[in-house]
């Protein structure tokens, strides 16, 4: 069997299986997973900023917790429709994400890794100030029979879990579009050698601050969904957006970084893991976090390429690239590839 | 301008500068010989003083094994934590960050591997010890009240202001903090290895230093000196919670992009800065509170954009 022939199997089981989930399970699995797909929107969001531009940010919950505010407060007190409000969290994310990738200009790496978190550790706080939901507090809930919304038709789990997949499958597309274009080979360069892709016409600036502000729309728009699925905005737990900022990290390292269908295959992964283990030890919420702290750790040791790195290892060893006719030069031109990375790799 | 106004929210900054002027300093350390910004930091100061805590009351039992002892008294409990926390931290750096850490290696792995820590030993603290607030003692003079289990600060009067002993308390461990690192770098031979290593890692691994020694005593000394700030800081807050230290880390990495990330002078003056600061703009500016947060965050984007090398750091020139 060819490769091209297997992804596409794969491709029309998968979907077939997403479409199919909804009828299937009953309805808190089907939260569960629609929960886990506006993770993945989330994680995607952080993989086209950290994977794919190579800029690490640990404060996505907020643009996160901005997305989902913008959505509460326009449904709480206008009164909007919940699809309308899905551009406009996104716009909002961007705006703020622009304003957080014009200074990630000047600071790299860690540094970056170091104001995205203060943007983290702030985001709550801010929201405590200036939200006030019902009640006073910083929690805004959209009521259940005011929730206006064009697939009112469906059961309310099936309806949040088709409409948080198809907005999930129209981003991922994007994303991948986005990827194999020139902009995305564009970004990939800034990357991995950021003067080398200047002195070939790349602009750094544009580049940079035009990934953190769609990095940022995809997570608002996670945030946005996350209202719908869970029926609340919420800035009165300030670890919250942190422990968000985190997992979003984790689920594009689990997955992998730099593919498409990482953040998707991590965000299910976290949230199962999630669900299945908070509560194991009575009384205690915080196993998760310890399995999650050390996946990630386990991860950069084990499987750097994450889960969907490591499949495509295991199909490259079943399935050679011999169906291709330029196949031996390119399984060649892989070969040098490996030998010179394991080369750099190994100690001086 | 009231003057005794302004000398109350001098002295409440300056309590506050030290825990961050110390935690600023375990930074340093660590940056100064491996170039990282260690942003689990806080989460092994949280260990320690859960640790800290841990040995003023229950103790710590693993599958019925008593692994630490309980009801010590807590200046000896402070000590013992930060030894232990010493070690740790030198199996960190030996075990976890040494393998994914080098110059020819993507620096995205041992930010994952840090921030790994970070979520694992948060959780890992509440898991071994306490996942409530619990109440630290106090390691200086306090008298017992009503309102709390761990007693109040004495106080001493002079004219119209009241100076904490919590204050006092907090500046002098940061001057003995100094004082015992000014002494270990500039007097003994292993701070003049530590300095070889810190300024040019190659020349000194040449002339016969064992460098890799030397990265995991700066880690040592961050983990012991942020378990001795993490102890200080939850006993004059009153109570450790899980949510403590990443605020404080905040606070710390601003102190040190202030004073620039390589200069240990820099952290304790940055400290002081951020915290007086921050008492000033809570004390003045009514519209910031409950968001002092913004301070060190404006702060660390100012430092950072205008003078990247901080006040007392040194420039590095990048060669491409």
């Amino acid at each position: 069997m060819k490769r091209s022939h297997l992804r596409i199997v794969i491709g029309i089981l998968a979907a077939a299986a997403l479409l199919y989930a909804p009828y299937y399970f009953q309805a808190p699995m089907n939260q569960t997973l629609s929960r886990a797909i506006y993770f993945a929107v989330a994680a995607m969001g952080l993989n086209l900023l950290t994977g794919f531009n190579g800029q690490v940010s640990i404060g996505h919950g907020a643009f996160f917790g901005v997305g989902a505010f913008a959505t509460a407060i326009l449904m709480e007190d206008h009164s909007w429709t919940f699809e309308a409000t899905i551009p406009i969290a996104a716009l909002v994310a961007a705006a703020l994400g622009v304003l957080v990738g014009i200074p990630a200009l000047r600071v790299k790496g860690l540094y970056l890794a170091l104001v995205t978190l203060g943007l983290a550790v702030l985001f709550p706080r801010v929201g405590q100030k200036y939200v006030t939901g019902s009640g006073g507090v910083a929690i805004v809930r959209p009521p259940r029979d005011g929730f206006d919304s064009l697939l009112t038709f469906l059961e309310n789990d099936q309806w949040h879990y088709i409409e948080s997949l198809l907005i999930a499958a129209v981003l991922f597309l994007g994303a991948w579009n986005l990827s194999r274009s020139r902009i995305g080979r564009a970004m990939v360069a800034v990357r991995d050698q950021e003067i080398a892709a200047s002195t070939v016409g790349v602009h750094l600036a544009r580049i940079k601050v035009g990934a953190f502000a769609l990095s940022a729309a995809y997570a608002g728009i996670a945030g946005s969904l996350s209202v719908m699925v869970d029926r609340a905005a919420d800035a009165t737990d300030p670890i919250i957006t942190f422990r968000n900022s985190i997992e979003f990290l984790v689920a594009v390292v689990i997955g992998g970084t730099a593919t498409i269908s990482g953040p998707a295959v991590g965000a299910l992964i976290l949230i199962l893991l999630r669900e299945e283990t908070d509560g194991l030890i009575e009384g205690k919420e915080v196993l998760s976090p310890a399995i999650f702290g050390g996946a990630l750790i386990a991860m950069v040791y084990v499987l750097p390429g994450g889960v969907v790195g490591g499949l495509r290892k295991l199909a490259d060893r079943l399935l050679p690239l011999r169906d291709d006719p330029t196949a031996p030069v390119a399984a060649a031109a892989l070969e040098r590839e490996r030998a010179a990375a394991d080369a750099t790799e190994s100690p001086p | 301008m009231d003057v005794d106004l302004f000398l109350r929210f001098l002295l409440n900054g300056i309590g506050n500068g030290a825990v961050y002027g110390a935690m600023a300093m375990a930074l340093v350390l660590i940056f100064r010989t491996t170039g990282l910004l260690n942003l689990a930091q806080g989460e092994m100061a949280l260990f320690s003083t859960y640790m800290g805590w841990g040995l003023t009351a229950t103790g710590m039992t693993f599958f019925g094994l008593q692994v630490l002892p309980g009801d010590l008294p807590v200046g000896l409990a402070i000590a013992i934590s930060v030894l232990i926390s010493a070690a740790l931290g030198a199996l960190i750096e030996r075990v976890l960050i040494r393998p994914v850490h080098g110059p020819d290696k993507s620096p995205l792995n041992v930010l994952i591997v840090m921030l790994g820590l970070f979520l694992g030993l948060n959780a890992l603290a509440q898991l071994a010890f306490s996942d409530d607030a619990e109440p630290m003692p106090k390691p200086w003079p306090s008298k017992p009240s009503a309102g709390s289990p761990t007693g109040s600060n004495r106080y001493w009067q002079v004219g119209d202001l009241r100076i904490q002993s919590s204050t006092v308390a907090l500046v002098i461990m940061l001057a003995i903090v100094c004082f015992g690192l000014y002494v270990l770098f500039q007097r003994t031979k292993v701070g003049l290895k530590l300095r070889a290593v810190a300024s040019n890692p190659e020349s000194a691994r040449l002339v016969g230093i064992n460098s890799s020694r030397m990265l995991m005593l700066g880690w040592a000394m961050a983990a012991g000196l942020g378990a001795l700030a993490g102890c200080f800081v939850a006993a004059d807050r009153g109570s450790v919670n899980p949510g403590l230290m990443a605020v404080v880390l905040v606070y710390a990495f601003s102190a040190a992009a202030l004073g620039g990330f390589d200069s240990p002078l820099g952290a304790v003056v940055g400290g002081m800065v951020v915290a007086i600061a921050e008492a000033m703009t809570v004390g003045y500016v009514k519209s910031l509170s409950t968001i002092e947060l913004v301070v060190p965050f404006a702060l660390i984007l100012l430092v950072l954009l205008v003078r990247p090398t901080g006040l007392f750091g040194k420039k590095v020139v990048e060669r491409v």
